[in-house]
């Protein structure tokens, strides 16, 4: 068992921490009890953290680069491990004039055209997960996070980059690391960044022997002012496409899924009106998000009356700006049929989820073939949930139970 | 007599501030395109159609980075 650094919070007002595990498992109400006391929080661990909680706050740091910079994303407990505007892990992890033409590079990859193709492909795999569920016969349950929210971005985004589907426990194993062990000691971390980075070589050295049709290959062969890209760059921007391509839409099913289990009105309304369910897509992406980004302060500046330090971290809850009453109304109420509806949930700025088309097909069609298959469920042993940890939130273990 | 004209909207996305979320394209196909870098442009021209004013609107409503209004005009080609 590795050490934590940061011992379990006892006070959420000035000593919270995102990583601990009470945060994700009551955070709507922790949110709601920050925002009342003081819209933008502020904790010592991770050499220095803030936690702005309203949707203006969220939207002004998003649209100020200079100040916060991308270079690290995931607060953890040392700080980035390549220097901006590039970052580890670009476009994500980096900053203007860099990221525009990074980011570039990928966009047609992910546009709407491009990935609308890719609905019948999903759609079967999601039929054919759902044949393999294996309901037990004592009790009707099924666990649904690992045996199927989970299953279906990494089956669709494995393909797309071009890494081999039977290293899927291994790298779930990663996105663990990267995401939820950020609490270790900084040498656990750089040590499980150099385990992915040499499992990420050892597939980028064979496509350059065995070009693919596929991003891996793509990236090899693409260029940046007419220069191929080095290869920390190939080797960030595959890193960044598994997990983020997996772990956030894994998040996004598991948490409807827990949302209709002990909602049945919802439940029942999708089913016999499936037209509401293009704005119930978009009212699960806000009530639900799964991403809180994190940016860092790249100098000593005033902030909303608040003195931010140079090289402190931010977190960039846009799951707390879409709960912020301010900006929505009835934030805290998931209302399926909720018209305007400009949530956060792919982030706001230059720094847009590049895989936000994707990842909203993927869930769309998750969400409707699992309500097809099961038109009636509920949850089980709901105390059992399991929560993830860290910036990525949403349901790891989660059991239904199948009703007739 | 200027009364009876029939009262005229139109359309408008800031490529500036559109970042590629493509919530008016999923909205209303009918009035709005994105390329493949994900910038949504206006595909009608002249005024709104009456029957997608709702949609229109709801578009201007959705878009998270506001790059989406409507605005009240004559149309330049009468």
């Amino acid at each position: 068992m590795t050490k934590s650094i940061y011992g379990p919070v006892t006070n959420w007002d000035d000593d919270f921490d995102h990583a601990d595990p009470a945060y994700n498992k009551n955070v709507h109400a922790l949110w709601e009890s920050m925002r009342e006391k003081c819209p933008m929080a502020h904790t010592k661990r991770y050499g220095g953290t803030w936690l702005p909680l309203s949707y203006e706050m969220v939207r002004a740091i998003a649209y100020d680069p200079e100040h916060f910079s991308s270079e690290g994303v995931l607060v953890g407990t040392d700080k980035p491990p390549v220097p901006r505007p590039v970052g580890a892990a670009p476009p994500i992890t980096s900053d203007p004039p860099f990221h525009t033409q990074a980011r570039r590079l990928l966009l047609p990859s992910f546009s709407s055209k491009k990935i609308s193709l890719m609905e019948d492909d999903i759609r079967h795999l999601c039929q054919d997960l759902l044949n393999r569920l294996v309901i037990d016969s004592s009790t009707s349950t099924i666990e649904v996070s690992s045996n199927y929210a989970r299953l279906i971005p990494m089956n669709v985004i494995i393909k797309m980059i071009g890494l081999p589907l039977q290293d899927s426990e291994l790298l779930f194993s990663f996105i663990k690391d990267l995401t939820e062990d950020v609490n270790l000691s900084p040498e656990k971390l750089m040590e499980n960044r150099d385990r992915l980075d040499a499992y990420l070589d050892i597939h980028i050295a064979d496509h350059r022997k065995n070009p693919r049709d596929d991003l891996i290959s793509y990236l090899i062969n693409a260029q940046l002012d007419g220069k191929n890209l080095d290869e920390q760059h190939i080797r960030g921007t595959i890193g960044l496409m598994f997990i983020a391509g997996i772990d956030t839409t894994w998040n996004m099913i598991g948490s409807t899924l827990w949302h209709l289990g002990h909602n049945p009105d919802d439940l029942t309304r999708l089913i016999n009106e499936p037209e509401v369910m293009d704005t119930a897509i978009e009212e699960f992406l806000r009530a639900y998000a799964p991403v809180t980004m994190a940016r860092i302060v790249t100098e000593d500046f005033e902030f909303y009356g608040h003195d931010l330090k140079k090289d402190e971290w931010v977190l960039l809850p846009y799951p707390a700006a879409n709960r912020d009453p301010e900006a929505f109304e009835n934030a805290d109420t998931v209302q399926i049929d909720r018209g305007a509806n400009r949530h956060t949930a792919f982030g706001l700025g230059i720094h847009r989820c590049i895989g936000s088309n994707l990842a909203r097909l993927e869930f769309r069609v998750a969400i409707e073939e699992f309500i097809k298959r099961f038109p009636r469920f509920e949850l089980a042993n709901a105390d059992e949930i399991e929560w993830s940890v860290g910036q990525v939130r949403g349901p790891r273990k989660l059991e239904v139970r199948i009703l007739s | 007599m200027t009364a009876n004209i029939p009262r005229q909207f139109f359309l408008k996305v800031e490529e500036s501030k559109c970042q590629g979320h493509n919530r008016c394209y999923l909205i209303c196909p009918e009035l709005f395109d994105v390329d493949e870098y994900g910038t949504a442009k206006v595909i009608i021209t002249g005024s709104i159609p009456i029957h997608l004013m709702g949609k229109a609107e709801l578009a201007v409503q959705n878009c998270p980075e506001l790059a989406i209004s409507i605005t009240e005009g004559l149309d330049s080609n009468d």
